[in-house]
């Protein structure tokens, strides 16, 4: 029987065949048979089956090797809590690690392996680290692989990532989708046990908006694994029966498969609905999970509690199982779990476990009861299940490895013996769920009568009821349960009339306090999953981490995807005992979300690859389009970058083509980005005096100004054109990744600081379209599109000037006399729907003159010529005067900025100031990013004197130019300087300039 | 969290945009009585006068003295963390982008109060004035 007698690498045999299911009973659909894999062994189970009651009915019941010992684990507990049954679901790009099997819904088709085993399950080569265990223990990576350092990234961290962890992830993108939905609620009802259901009624009776939400594929909690009875109904009938009238309710709206997975601030819970992982592909158009943001009222928590394990050596051993998980297989999945019982509990509890192992024809050998003197309802079933009672006892010591063969049993007597068995049943009693209780904080509770925690300091707007609040009896949950649902009911607005109770049959809830924990020979395990012992919790206590969280974080205690769900109080319990202190007292580990594990998918929904960060296209887009334009994403934007021809080489030479054509006659581009605000009201000019270092108020209607922003620190904020329209109307720009920041600073003004100005604010990027035309021709181009009579002379239109006019025979549009690329040039808006119009009109109207649509690249060589400041400079570390724009900073007003602008830090001599550059060796390219440093100087950090900011080939001076900030600057034109760039191994002459490299005296601007 | 917009009602935070403390004051506020005031702000005779770069017109800027400084580095760097009740400014940048005053606690995240900034700020104003 020992697997060491079987050679690795024989011919593969089912781990077991033959049903061990039951021959009648179960909520399963009997009629359909799901066929399934496991390791490549086909199955089959039943509609209704989780994986985990299908392996169990088909024998199986070695799982999985756990983490870091890789020791056989099989299936200890039935629900979501489960620390061992951990399997790789589905295949291919679908391939998901870690998947529960006591959770996982069977569908016909589903192929599952298990994890962390090589080079199978059965003969897994790494479980020689468990004798090496000693090797392992807690806090064994923090003393073994510190020194030295360079080898844990080269060598330990590989190895041991390769040795240790869990399933694999399938490594290719998931071909399904996944979405977030929002929904609002009177009441959630957290669970459908007998509490959960009962307020579920209670508030939908009485007319509430109700949110049940069910983690199960089939409402009823625990009414489903045990068999109780309700009234004339059995447990799962009379479930049934509400739901069926639950359903029935209008306003009552049922997301079973949907995890409460976390509670938040004011009534806000994220759950997980799982609404295609029970079919082996979504239907078309279903998500595979739906991430709600549920946000209610009032929230009825009654989320049931978790079953606590026994620690004893070898407690991880396939065939131990927690005593409620069996009689969930036995009475929900019909499968006998084992044939030769042992149970071992320390409650009232587990008499049912005990009546319905025998009832279901099992042979009950023994029940062992922790606590001493006998306890009626564990010795009445005993007896009649014919079983040994041991009261007072143990199981000390479980035998066999991929599967139990025999539990080692002290008496009270303190006699030791032995007894085979193949399973063994264990309850430590019960904790109640308190995990959403206490996600905003709230401290649970130590109740001594309890022996668990119960919830403490309660979210507003939740209460607790059943299991999940220590009312662990069946009448207790369902009266609690509808008076808590009628209660939140009535905090809504809705009175209604209280439920009336079933009657139920006779429960006994005594249970036994914490045994002792310490000291257990060989493995006996608190947390499962990280392979945490008793051995570890008790190094950790000799070593000091006593604290509950110290001891978590030394021996990973509770760490695991399962965040100790069983393994927390057993660890918390010892550690009390051994430092002699309470368990409160020895505190508690914080709750934090999500209850369960949940997917990346799921928290991005359709946030993926493009939608991820959507881009906004200018109005011109399509036409763009049309034009050949290659796109490049600034910011939010994506914008045209330039237009090739198919006769150009490269890049450059479009960008140099479309440069020369704006110097030299005419061009159009969409600036549309740019951030448009219309400002209106007697205090427009106050306003905007205020928000820019210059003066606003003295601009003539008609006219246009460069206006320069602030922050409150002094440093430049943003940039822009402000032009009057009207008396009291001005028309603002801002760059195009500032646009929103301003907006806002500019809101903050209006409403905060200064309220009792008469002035309203509104965005308007969307509502125009703004096209640039620059060059020579531009005028020539303009007349064609401009409705009569404007006239757009230099005369009548100077350089600055601003209009509403109509264009292309009436549509309303703004005309404004700016220049960003130094020629003449206008911008023109129109309403967005009409950019695709004017765009074509003006290529049109521009085709004798030989006119360029041009991109971001011409545009930015353009005002590097002109030694414009873009975001480059504008980069939040720089002042007005930095930029050179000291002459902006008007001395006859303030303004926002203007104290702190004027500390004597950003006053003194020496800051880098910008300059323009150029290459000695006209041929030699300049890189944006290299560091300034004088003629001669070492390349080292102490001589670093400032950097190139932009760079670009201007084809109208035939060589590389750029701008960039050094150190005093403007004072040291005519000096030479290093630009040296390691990164791309450059190394530069350049000559400090002034930063306006074309038309100086801009004499340009004005024809 | 979820915020009572003043004039669009309860709301998801995901809407709204954090600024911070509400009670800072803005040192100066006063524009009155006229903007020619600022040229009357004294020069800082403590410091020496910085040069101004070449070619700017920065000699005739009106010198922030050492205290109007100090008050306003206060106003722009300096916060109080209050573990409490918390006056702070946020937006409704998602809705009607009104800028509001939230009273929020700073530990339990429990909203007592939300007001109009416009009209806090407005009360102030006619306080001054009165």
């Amino acid at each position: 029987m020992d697997d060491a007698t079987t050679q690795p690498g024989a011919s593969p045999i089912p781990i077991a065949a033959g049903s061990e299911r039951l021959a009648i009973g179960g909520l399963l659909d009997r009629s359909r048979m799901l066929a399934f894999t496991f390791d490549g062994h086909s199955y089959q189970g039943h509609p209704g089956d989780t994986l985990a009651s299908a392996l169990l009915a088909n024998g199986v019941r070695l799982i999985g090797r756990s983490f870091k010992y890789h020791r056989p684990r099989g299936i200890l507990t039935a629900g979501s809590e489960e620390p061992n049954a951990l399997v790789e679901l589905r295949t291919g790009a679908r391939r998901e690690p870690n998947t529960r099997a006591t959770v996982a819904e069977l569908y016909a088709g589903l192929s599952a392996r298990s994890q962390n085993r090589w080079p199978s399950l059965r003969y897994d080569l790494r479980s020689l680290n468990a004798v090496f265990g000693p090797a392992l223990a807690a806090g064994f990576y923090y003393k073994t692989f510190m020194w030295p350092v360079s080898f844990w990234e080269k060598l330990y961290e590989p190895l041991i990532r390769r040795a240790a962890g869990l399933g694999r992830g399938s490594g290719m993108p998931d071909p399904d989708t996944y979405e977030k939905a929002h929904l609002h609620c009177d009441i959630l009802v957290v669970g459908s046990g007998p509490a959960g259901l009962m307020a579920a009624l209670a508030a939908g009776r009485a007319g509430a908006r109700v949110v049940l939400a069910e983690e199960d594929f089939r409402l009823g909690g625990r009414l489903l694994s045990d068999h109780r009875i309700l009234g004339d109904r059995v447990s799962s009938d009379w479930a049934a029966g509400i739901e069926a009238e639950l359903a029935s309710m209008p306003d009552v709206r049922i997301l079973r498969r949907t995890s409460v997975a976390g509670t938040y601030d004011h009534g806000t819970y994220a759950a997980l609905e799982r609404v295609s992982d029970h079919v082996a592909v979504p239907m078309p158009h279903q998500p595979r999970q739906r991430l709600w943001r549920i946000v209610a009222k009032r929230c009825v928590l009654a989320a049931g509690a978790i079953e606590r394990p026994l620690v004893f050596a070898n407690n991880d051993r396939p065939g131990i199982m927690m005593a409620g998980a069996v009689r969930s297989y036995i009475n929900r999945f019909a499968v006998l779990p084992g044939k030769r019982a042992v149970v071992f509990a320390t409650n009232d509890d587990a008499a049912r476990t005990i009546d319905d192992l025998a009832h279901h024809g099992a042979d009950v050998l023994a029940v062992v009861d922790s606590r001493p003197g006998p306890h009626a309802p564990v010795a009445v079933a005993a007896k009649s299940a014919n079983a040994l009672m041991i009261t007072g006892g143990a199981v000390t010591k479980a035998l066999g490895s991929s599967d139990l063969h025999a539990v080692e049993i002290r008496g009270a007597d303190g006699q030791s013996s032995w007894l085979e068995c193949d399973l063994l049943c264990v309850s430590g009693g019960w904790s109640p769920s308190v995990h959403l209780a206490s996600h905003l904080g709230g401290r649970p509770r130590w109740s001594e009568s309890l022996a668990a925690f119960e919830p403490g300091g309660l979210p507003p707007g939740m209460t607790v009821a059943g299991a999940a609040n220590g009312q662990f009896g069946l009448a207790d949950a369902l009266e609690a349960g509808a008076r808590f649902g009628l209660a939140a009911a009535a905090d809504c607005g809705f009175s209604g009339h209280a439920v009336e109770q079933p009657a139920v049959d006779a429960e006994s809830l005594a249970q036994g306090s914490f045994s002792s924990l310490r000291g257990a020979r060989g493995k006996a395990f608190l947390d499962f999953q990280n392979d945490v012992t008793v051995a570890d919790v008790e190094l950790a206590y000799r070593e000091g981490f006593r604290a509950a969280e110290h001891m978590k974080r030394y021996t990973t205690l509770g760490m695991a995807t399962d965040q100790g769900k069983t393994a927390n109080v057993n660890g918390l319990a010892l550690m009390a005992e051994l430092t002699a202190r309470t368990i409160p007292e020895t505190g508690t580990t914080t709750f934090r979300p999500p209850f369960q594990p949940i997917a990346i998918g799921a928290l991005s929904g359709h946030h993926r690859g493009k939608e991820f960060r959507p881009v906004r296209l200018p109005p011109t887009h399509h036409w763009a389009k049309s034009q050949g334009a290659v796109f490049v994403e600034t910011g939010q934007w994506l914008r045209a970058q330039w237009y090739p021809r198919p006769s150009e080489a490269d890049w450059l030479a479009s960008v140099n083509r479309e440069v020369r054509t704006i110097r030299a006659a005419v061009g159009v581009c969409d600036v549309s980005t740019l951030g448009r605000i219309d400002v209106q009201g007697p205090d427009a000019a106050a306003l905007l005096d205020r928000l820019y270092t210059n003066t606003i108020s003295t601009l003539a209607v008609g006219r246009a100004r460069y206006g320069l922003m602030l922050r409150e620190d002094g440093f430049v904020m943003d940039d822009g054109t402000i032009s009057r329209l009207g008396e009291h109307r001005y028309y603002v720009t801002t760059t195009t990744a500032n646009a929103a920041k301003v907006l806002q600073h500019m809101e903050l003004c209006q409403q905060w600081l200064w309220p009792d100005l008469d002035v309203q604010l509104q965005s308007v990027t969307e509502h125009w379209a703004q096209l640039c035309v620059a060059g020579p021709n531009s005028r020539d181009v303009l007349q064609q599109v401009v409705d009569a009579p404007r006239d757009i002379s230099n005369a009548a239109f100077p350089h600055l000037s601003a209009a509403a006019i109509t264009v292309l025979g009436g549509i309303p549009g703004r005309l404004f006399r700016i220049s960003y690329s130094g020629e003449l040039a206008f911008e023109i808006a129109v309403p967005a729907g009409y950019a695709d119009l004017l765009v074509r009109r003006i290529m049109e109207a521009g085709r004798t003159f030989g006119i360029t649509p041009f991109g971001t690249e011409a545009l930015g060589v353009m005002r590097i010529e002109k030694g414009h400041v873009a975001g480059n400079e504008i980069s939040g570390q720089t002042t007005a005067r930095d930029l050179g724009l000291g002459r902006m900073l008007s001395a006859k007003k303030d303004f926002i900025g203007r104290v702190l602008s004027q500390r004597q830090a950003l006053m003194t001599t020496g800051r880098p100031s910008l300059v323009g550059l150029k290459p000695l060796d006209r041929g030699a390219r300049l890189r944006a990013g290299a560091h300034l440093i004088a003629e001669g100087a070492d390349p080292v950090a102490a001589n670093d004197q400032g950097y190139v900011t932009s760079v670009a080939f201007s084809p109208t001076l035939g060589h590389w130019i750029g701008l960039g900030l050094l150190a005093d600057g403007p004072s040291r034109r005519g000096e030479r300087c290093r630009a040296w760039d390691p990164v791309r191994n450059g190394d530069t002459l350049v000559e400090v300039c002034d930063p306006v490299f074309h038309d100086p005296a801009g004499e340009r601007l004005h024809v | 969290m979820r915020i009572a917009c003043c004039h669009c009602g309860t709301r998801g935070n995901e809407e709204f945009t954090y600024l911070g403390d509400a009670t800072l004051r803005r040192p100066g506020q006063s524009f009155e009585p006229t903007p020619a005031a600022a040229t009357t702000l004294p020069v800082c005779s403590a410091s020496p006068s910085p040069p101004s770069p070449p070619g700017e017109v920065g000699k005739s800027t009106p010198q922030a003295t050492d205290a109007e400084v100090l008050k306003w580095h206060d106003y722009v760097y300096l916060r109080a963390n209050p573990a409490g009740p918390h006056r702070e400014l946020w937006q409704h940048t998602g809705g009607c982008r009104a800028w509001l005053v939230v009273t929020r606690d700073t530990k339990s995240h429990e909203i007592t109060a939300i007001e109009p900034a416009r009209d806090v700020a407005l009360s102030r104003v006619d306080a001054a004035h009165g």
